[in-house]
């Protein structure tokens, strides 16, 4: 089963079905099984969860970043965890990064500077941006891509911690499906 | 939150009005008329009925011509919302974009500009079942352009029903055309919903068609009760 959290500025929202149902169809389509809660709904990991995902948020959505003690239980878990735009700013957070002023909008070029099982071999790919902050790279992590702008995908060293900062469900669903593939090989927790 | 729907009058953007009033508060609709008919951003066949679903539905209206010229037509969507954040107070903006990355990270960048929220709920949505949820949900839907091959005349004026969708997804499996027509291969015009008030009939229309292109121009329609 996969974790979807929900960042959106409250349950329900508008934003849902932007935001969080393409994730689950790219979960499902990928062999797995999606749950979804928001954030405030959970304050520790349900049992039987193979992975998470944190999902992104509306461009102006920001409030997720004022409630930081509702995401202390992920440090807790050892499974898969992927942050996506919004979800990469909480992981940057957890471990010690900064969420920074970074905006991009729309296609950009993201360069691969690490090969990486989820990220895949080092080249360039096209791919959908919507943010107006990025962040800084957190101690402990290794920068696996970027853009001319940000940091656009990380990998902790000490936790199979992932964030990216472009939306894979738009045109890079992949991202999304081999991450599936690395959660649901290894022990649910 | 109050908030303005983008509209051109087909299925999408009307269904996502619908989504929008279902979580927020629906403040107007906003059309953009243009008067290119190669326009990327904003050309529909039957924008001009815009403001009869408007008072279908009970919502004002912000309506601004463009010249449709290719950038230029995105300072009028600008100066269409910036009425609309004076005039009804609206915080954010809804589309219905579904896989369009031009148009919708052009609407987000005037969004972020203007301070604004934007919400497209349906964004990359499962295109089987929000066909069906057109069907289920109450509303009628006529083809009013078709753009590509193999449509043909007989399309022009269909209601989507079920036994369209069916036809419409034998198509998408053998040729190159999306099920909702989001890649542009066909438009579609809203006659009634599931939140009009009432609905609207067509007098006239007037088809035309050549060569896998053609519209039905409706020149004379008007509200009937429900």
């Amino acid at each position: 089963m996969i974790l979807l959290l929900d960042l959106c500025f409250r349950e329900g929202s508008l934003s849902f079905p932007e935001f969080v149902s393409p994730i689950r169809r790219i979960v499902e389509k990928s062999g797995g099984e999606a749950e979804t809660i928001h954030y405030s709904d959970l304050d520790s990991l349900p049992t039987g969860i193979s992975g998470i995902i944190l999902c992104g948020t509306a461009l102006k959505d920001n409030s997720y970043l004022e409630h930081p003690d509702r995401f202390c239980w992920l440090e807790r878990s050892r499974i898969p965890v992927l942050g996506i735009c919004a979800g990469m700013q909480v992981l940057a957070r957890l471990l010690g990064g900064e969420v920074v002023r970074a905006p991009e909008i729309g296609m950009t070029e993201v360069k691969v500077t690490q090969k990486d099982v989820v990220l895949g071999d080092e080249r360039i790919f096209p791919a959908y941006e919507l943010h107006n902050f990025g962040v800084t790279l957190p101690p402990g992590c290794t920068e696996l891509a970027g853009s001319g702008c940000c940091i656009q995908a990380f990998l902790s060293r000490e936790r199979p911690w992932w964030g990216v900062m472009f939306h894979p469900e738009v045109r890079n669903e992949w991202v999304v499906e081999r991450f599936v593939g690395v959660s649901l090989s290894g022990p649910a927790d | 939150m109050k908030l303005g729907v983008l509209c051109s009058g087909g299925k999408d953007s009307l269904y996502a009005c619908g989504c929008a009033m279902r979580e927020e508060e629906v403040a107007c609709l906003i059309s953009i008329r243009s008067a290119n008919p190669e326009s990327y951003m904003f050309h529909t066949p039957n924008v001009h009925l815009v403001p009869l679903q408007a008072e279908a539905a009970g919502l004002p209206l912000v309506e601004v011509e463009t010249a449709g010229e290719k950038e230029n037509e995105l300072e009028d969507l600008e100066r269409a919302l910036e009425c609309a954040v004076e005039r009804y107070g609206i915080e954010g903006v809804v589309t219905g974009a579904i896989l369009s990355v031009y148009q919708a990270t052009r609407v987000q960048k005037i969004c972020n500009s203007l301070d604004l929220w934007c919400f497209n709920p349906l964004w990359h949505t499962d295109q089987e079942k929000y066909m069906e949820s057109l069907f289920t949900e109450g509303f009628r839907v006529i083809i009013a352009g078709v753009f590509a091959a193999p449509f043909d005349e007989t399309w022009l004026g269909r209601e989507i029903t079920r036994e369209v969708i069916d036809e419409l997804r034998a198509i998408s499996g053998k040729w190159r055309v999306s099920l909702t027509g989001e890649g542009g291969e066909f438009e579609t015009l809203v006659l009634d919903a599931p939140f009009f008030r009432k609905r609207i009939r067509i007098y006239e229309a007037a088809p035309e068609y050549a060569n896998h292109n053609g519209v039905i121009r409706v020149t004379r329609a008007e509200l009937e009760d429900k």
